[in-house]
């Protein structure tokens, strides 16, 4: 693997193809989960972790599976894998994973791992879709932890609420004064939609900008597909 | 807005001059309000006035439109009253800052500003304050508080803490509560005999402000500003659901005459469903708009958990107005059920 290849990858995960803002997959967990900051991140690195594993296996054996059922191979592949990080979750850190719930089994059918193997690992080396999974999986940590993060912030004027839960001993943040009422529309479903749609507006925005100032032509945007 | 056939007359129909008349419409409420309740309902259009004319201004350099066309066109004055009117008189300062900036920077300019929005930005912001602050959104004084100006300023900007007493529930939450507290066993009219919160056809005091919306929107209708299709649909589709609901048994609900004359029915029926960016076009339109949002208002404010459905009902309705003025455009004139 070049040095180059390794740099699209990494731009391709977290900017240019990013799950959340630009391909808009697994939109279910997104909205479900980021009410905080550290549910948000858990999970993503929970999938990073399965996008990892899964680019590596499905990379090695895609010349053993038959083109015509890859898909529920893959299925199968990725589910024994979300399996164990289930099942690591549950016994490591059991208070996250009540929060966190269905969501971590439901990363089978979350389309960005699904769609990641489908559209790289089943045609490139185990390395490369390693760092794929990884990479694609850090697009997601980040936009689902500022995604959390606002929320948490504008609806309850707090940062890092359920630390405790991963790190025992950390306290969360309380940013806002104490009397800070609440916004409980951030923390609802519509809120995640809202905020989400203006972290879109602001990529595109940032993106925009950057194509005025290059004087080139600004790129084609990426045909988004909702999904879950 | 309205298209004639022609000749056509010069008549000057700017922006400013239809959102000056609806500000004209709204002063007999207004009236009303200050009378019944104090001035300040003065201060609070104040705020949300200044809240939205900065918000307007800023989102306005943001997205290098020209200031003074845009901030003098008045639409934002208008949004700014319409969030005052219709949030509760006592509400404190923030919650009205926080509907009106929801209101001009989500609602209205997000979505590409004036003539954009799909969505009614007044009623955004009433929408978003009482899912996101439902308590202090359903706390409406009762009309003789006997609080003086200053007691109610304090109360407006957090000087006061906000006791039960001065903050009573809606003729509407009042009577669905003790509809649910009676089980069945109480019937409108004692609950309505009983409790001081209720007048003469619905809330004591704020049934005048219902008339003062009627008078206003009649004479708006006069001036041809707004077209009847909008507000007397709006209007018969919650009469003719109430009173057949009424007809079937009117002890446990109430009369048509109530619900049109409590909470936001009459605002919402000449100022809210007729705006004519994020409400229907055409005439047809108009009425299946208006009649739909009426009785969907009906079903949220007595079936639903708040204690008004008129903003919920129009925000759902002015998803549906693209799809229902596709299929109601008039014939094109010599072109026989022929549609464009």
């Amino acid at each position: 693997m070049t040095r180059n290849e390794l740099r699209q990858i990494i731009a391709n995960g977290v900017w240019k193809q990013n799950t959340s803002l630009v391909q808009i997959l697994g939109l279910c967990p997104l909205l479900a989960v980021t009410t905080n900051l550290v549910n948000g991140a858990m999970l993503s690195l929970a999938t990073i972790v399965v996008m990892a594993m899964s680019g590596a296996a499905i990379a090695s054996l895609r010349n053993l599976i038959p083109h015509e059922i890859r898909i529920p191979v893959f299925i199968l592949i990725v589910a024994a894998l979300v399996t164990i990080v289930d099942l690591l979750f549950n016994a490591n850190l059991h208070d996250l994973y009540l929060v966190l719930g269905i969501f971590i089994p439901l990363i089978v059918t979350n389309c960005i791992v699904l769609a990641r193997v489908e559209a790289y690992a089943a045609k490139n080396p185990p390395l490369q879709s390693i760092f794929d999974g990884i990479f694609m999986g850090t697009g997601m940590l980040w936009t689902l932890s500022l995604l959390g993060g606002l929320r948490e912030l504008i609806g309850r004027g707090t940062l890092f609420s359920g630390i405790d839960m991963v790190f025992p001993g950390l306290q969360p943040l309380q940013l806002l004064p104490d009397d800070y009422p609440g916004l409980l529309l951030a923390m609802l479903p519509p809120g995640a939609f809202i905020v989400l749609g203006c972290l879109i507006a602001w990529k595109n925005w940032v993106e925009a900008r950057a194509a005025a100032r290059n004087q080139r032509r600004t790129p084609e945007p990426v045909s988004a597909a909702g999904c879950h | 807005m309205n298209f004639t056939s022609p000749p056509y007359l010069t008549q000057n129909v700017s922006v400013q001059r239809i959102m000056l008349k609806v500000l004209a419409a709204l002063v007999p409420a207004i009236a009303a309000y200050v009378y019944l309740v104090g001035p300040v309902i003065l201060v609070q259009i104040g705020i949300a006035s200044v809240a939205c004319l900065l918000a307007e201004a800023a989102l306005l350099k943001l997205r290098d439109k020209p200031l003074a066309l845009f901030l003098g066109d008045g639409s934002a004055l208008v949004t700014a009253w319409l969030i005052a009117l219709s949030f509760p008189p006592l509400a404190p300062w923030w919650l009205v800052v926080v509907g009106s900036l929801f209101a001009i920077v989500i609602a209205k300019h997000l979505y590409g500003g004036l003539g954009q929005n799909p969505f009614n930005p007044a009623m955004i912001a009433f929408a978003v304050c009482i899912v996101s602050f439902p308590a202090l959104m359903s706390q409406w004084p009762p009309v003789d508080m006997g609080a003086g100006v200053g007691e109610q300023l304090a109360l407006v900007f957090g000087h006061a803490p906000r006791i039960d007493a001065m903050n009573g529930a809606t003729p509407l939450d009042a009577l669905k509560t003790a509809l649910k507290l009676g089980e069945g066993h109480t019937s409108v009219g004692t609950i309505m005999a009983d409790a001081a919160v209720f007048g003469r056809v619905a809330g004591r005091g704020w049934e005048w402000v219902a008339a003062a919306y009627l008078f206003g929107g009649l004479w708006l209708w006069q001036q041809k500003v707004i077209s009847w299709h909008a507000p007397l649909s709006f209007i018969a589709g919650m009469a003719v659901l109430a009173g057949s609901l009424w007809l079937w048994d009117p002890q446990q609900f109430a009369s048509p005459l109530f619900h049109l004359f409590s909470g936001g029915t009459l605002l919402g029926a000449f100022f809210i469903v007729t705006d004519p960016v994020s409400g229907c076009t055409t005439p047809k339109g108009k009425l299946i708009f208006g009649g739909l949002a009426g009785a969907l208002a009906y079903v949220i404010r007595v079936f639903g958990g708040y204690p008004d459905g008129v903003a919920f009902a129009v925000l759902l309705l002015n998803i549906g107005v693209p799809l229902i003025d596709l299929y109601t455009q008039p014939a094109i004139f010599g072109m026989k059920g022929r549609k464009p």
